[in-house]
């Protein structure tokens, strides 16, 4: 007696079948990854500790957002697209004038004995500055350091900051780190409410 | 040349099929792999400010979202209109923070606590105090690395 051939089993429906899953993955796929400006949170000093070390004046930029969201570096009145330029002369300094930064000569992989800023954007914020506004002036001072790590690597590899590989990276970020103090909040003016 | 011809022209052959399963099958376990489920119902305004120099968040699982905005339209009976925070699936006051990141950090692993990220979401439209009575909370709280989660600016 011959042995039936089992049937082959018809596979036209799969593709229905993966047209349905595709469907409900497209639908309810978000392609956004997380992004955003990292920063770094200063520790809480220590209770006994209460007047901060002091820095001297030349090596503070002061950048202040009011509740109007208008700008204020070092006590003037600023256009949002004038800071990179202001921060980025801040940092290197390139004249060694005696109002801007001073450096120190540190020890850094790659670049030997080098001078390295010592200067400290401080950013302050009214409770009433718009967080967009907030946002804004973090941006432009993340792209002051950017340009300026950009510059260095360009100098140093010809490449771009972010071609380097890992160790090159960790000694441009030694030779230029990124210092903005995001100071203690202070009330000046009432424009937000708590 | 009639020669050449060939007797009764030739059908097109049907297109087959047989490999569509393949091509839809990929592109599914594509989606399947890089889509993320949203974990959470956010209840409040979430809509980012732009920047430019953005960097990307490395390891998801090492991000615990912190949102605040205004409460959305459906809740603003509920909420009032006042900027408010969500942790998790609910919404705070600040100083519910410190217990939030205790939390946070009990559900990673021991040598991961201290690398968690903070992402604040926040909605553009805020103003800077609760945001910064939210930083500061994080800073007794000693969770130091935070993350302004923004959307890519378009040149």
């Amino acid at each position: 007696m011959a042995r039936k051939k089992t049937p082959e089993i018809n596979a036209s429906s799969t593709a229905d079948i993966a047209f349905l899953l595709l469907t409900f993955f497209l639908m309810t796929t978000t392609m956004d990854v997380d992004s955003g400006l990292f920063r770094r949170l200063p520790p809480m000093p220590p209770p006994d500790q209460v007047i901060a070390p002091p820095v001297a004046k030349r090596n503070i930029l002061q950048v202040l957002v009011n509740k109007n969201d208008l700008l204020a570096v070092n006590g003037e009145l600023m256009q949002i697209e004038n800071l990179k330029e202001k921060a980025k002369e801040f940092i290197l300094n390139p004249q060694n004038r005696e109002d801007l930064p001073s450096k120190v000569v540190k020890e850094i992989p790659f670049f030997g004995q080098a001078e390295v800023s010592r200067g400290i954007i401080s950013l302050q914020s009214d409770r009433g500055t718009s967080y967009k506004m907030y946002i804004a002036v973090q941006d432009e001072l993340t792209a002051a350091y950017n340009e300026i790590r950009d510059m260095k690597a360009m100098e140093k590899w010809g490449k771009k900051y972010s071609e380097l590989t890992e160790e090159q990276m960790d000694a441009v970020r030694k030779l230029v780190p990124t210092a903005i103090s995001e100071a203690e909040p202070k009330n000046i003016g009432k424009g937000g409410k708590k | 040349m009639a020669k050449f011809r060939k007797e009764g022209g030739k059908e097109t052959p049907a297109i087959s099929t047989a490999s569509l399963p393949d091509i839809v099958f990929m592109l599914l376990f594509f989606f399947m792999v890089s889509t993320t489920m949203r974990e959470v119902l956010v209840m409040v305004d979430n809509g980012m400010p732009e920047a430019k120099e953005i960097s990307k968040l490395e390891k998801k699982s090492l991000v615990s979202n912190i949102f605040i905005g205004k409460p959305k339209d459906q809740y603003v009976a509920t909420y009032g209109s006042e900027p408010r925070i969500q942790l998790n699936d609910k919404l705070a006051n600040v100083s519910e923070i410190s217990s939030f990141v205790v939390a946070e950090q009990e559900s990673r692993k021991e040598e991961e606590r201290n690398m968690i990220t903070n992402n604040l979401k926040v909605d553009q439209f805020t103003k800077m105090g609760i945001v910064t009575d939210v930083k500061q909370e994080l800073r007794k709280a000693n969770s130091l690395r935070i993350s302004y989660a923004t959307r890519k600016k378009v040149k």
